[in-house]
């Protein structure tokens, strides 16, 4: 019934697949996170005319699919002369540059929105407390709001983490045989939707566990603070061992 | 503007629109049934949810799809075989996008609820009891209400990412908006103008329901007081 011989003669491939997958996560959440840092800070900030252009880029970014925003890349913009006599067309030609593009400016606009509220949940004390002590608005960012923002922020980084893991499949429409574009070619040669399809749901799978794994850790390192209080183990109420 | 092409965009937008609501309804079952599971007495009941929402959560929306339309035509096929059906089936991209949208989204909805359920006190269901309610009675006057309230929020989320979800169908050949948006950008040559315009109404179908969805949730809390 489910062909395994198939799986498993394909597993070279699907392991070179995995890897683009995982370079597309990668490098479009690194750099999602360097273009979120200071849109994060803009968007939390008092000044209109610095929060406003950010909520707009977020709200266009986080209301439209990543697949038209990948499309307006990767097929758009070729629809520009200016653009296909530039010295970017090189790079604007490629799926790979295009995809990571996308994913990038759409991974930063939904963490710039949580950076943004884990800085606006600073107690206000702690920053007084920075001010009053003579720092300078840069140091109380640097040294006070973003070192335990960015704590808090984890729990719903580790939720964005696991969306472009699932985002990056959006890739194999632009030709790049990541995960599900392996997929699509095993099943285009086989024709057993079943076993191309259902082994790398496998793979998404594991890939999630162990990416919410990894978060759990992180959790536990820098969010320790936030745990079940560390009391002596109630020594003075136990009896010691053996005796009852 | 658009070449004359606004028509065929607007009439995949009622297609778009179409698949998100069926997909909803759909959503909304398979969630309400996920909470009940979740949250019954019953260990396989618990475990079968909790297996449900893990995978489709676990688990890319395309990848689904394309297992739902490829391997649902083998499935088809061969019931139908079975039945002594000697035509080759085609399974419509509506109908596949439909019942996986829904699928993956009553996941979604089936931890919403769960939580909306759970933040009513249980004091309530009690005392529903203690009045001779029977237990469909308890749900229908006294969690139901309430369970609306406490998941507006997780639904609003839950819905925008399920429209926005929609766009993939078009990857398995449904007509939809996104789809047309392709189709006129071929025709035309002029990808970009299309798929900005594909862009705008998906932002403007979004911003209404971000709209009538806090209306709503303002109408629905109405008994709620709020400090300051």
């Amino acid at each position: 019934m489910f062909n395994f011989e198939i799986v498993i003669d394909s597993l070279p491939e699907l392991a070179q697949a995995g890897w683009v997958t995982l370079q597309l996560l990668g490098v479009s959440l690194l750099a999602g996170l360097v273009v979120a840092l200071p849109l994060g800070i803009a968007r939390a900030s008092d000044r209109r005319w610095l929060a406003w252009p950010v909520w707009c880029f977020t709200y266009v970014m986080r209301g439209t699919p990543m697949l038209v925003q990948l499309f307006l890349i990767y097929y758009g913009l070729a629809q520009f002369e200016f653009v296909r006599e530039s010295m970017l067309w090189p790079w604007f030609s490629s799926a790979w540059f295009c995809a990571l593009l996308a994913f990038t400016l759409n991974t930063g606009a939904y963490t710039a929105e949580i950076i943004a509220g884990a800085i606006r949940a600073t107690p206000a004390g702690e920053v007084e407390a920075a001010r009053s002590l003579g720092m300078s608005a840069w140091r109380v960012m640097s040294r006070i709001v973003l070192p335990s923002a960015m704590r808090r922020a984890l729990p719903a980084y580790s939720n964005e983490v696991i969306m472009m893991l699932h985002g990056t499949s959006l890739a194999s429409t632009v030709t790049i045989v990541d995960l599900t574009g392996a997929a699509r070619e095993l099943n285009a040669r086989t024709y057993l939707p079943f076993e191309s399809f259902l082994a790398v749901a496998l793979i998404y799978l594991v890939l999630t566990f162990a990416l919410v794994g990894l978060f759990r850790l992180a959790e536990r390192r820098w969010l320790r603070h936030l745990g079940p209080r560390q009391t002596q183990p109630a020594a003075v109420g136990l009896a010691p061992s053996g005796a009852t | 503007m658009l070449s004359g092409f606004l028509p065929t965009l607007l009439d995949g937008t009622l297609t778009t629109l179409a698949l998100a609501g069926a997909s909803l309804l759909i959503a909304v079952l398979l969630g309400l049934v996920g909470a009940a599971a979740k949250l019954s007495r019953l260990r396989a009941l618990r475990w079968l949810a909790t297996g449900y929402t893990t995978v489709v959560r676990g688990v890319p929306d395309l990848v689904l799809m394309l297992l739902v339309f490829f391997g649902g035509q083998i499935i088809v096929n061969a019931v139908a075989a079975r039945l002594g059906h000697s035509d080759y089936i085609d399974i419509d991209p509506f109908i596949a996008g439909v019942c996986t949208i829904g699928f993956i989204f009553g996941a979604y909805l089936t931890e919403t609820f769960r939580g909306a359920l759970m933040s009513i006190p249980a004091g309530q269901r009690e005392a529903g009891i203690a009045y001779g309610m029977s237990r469909f009675k308890v749900f229908w006057r006294i969690t139901f209400p309430q369970m609306i309230r406490f998941a507006i929020p997780g639904f609003t989320n839950n819905w925008l990412v399920l429209v926005k979800s929609t766009a993939i169908v078009s990857v398995i050949g449904l007509t939809d908006m996104m789809h047309r948006a392709g189709l006129a950008a071929g025709a035309t040559r002029e990808p970009f103008t299309f798929y900005l315009a594909a862009a705008a109404i998906y932002l403007a179908i979004t911003t209404v329901s971000l709209l009538l969805l806090r209306a709503l949730e303002k109408r629905v809390s109405i008994s709620v007081r709020r400090a300051a």
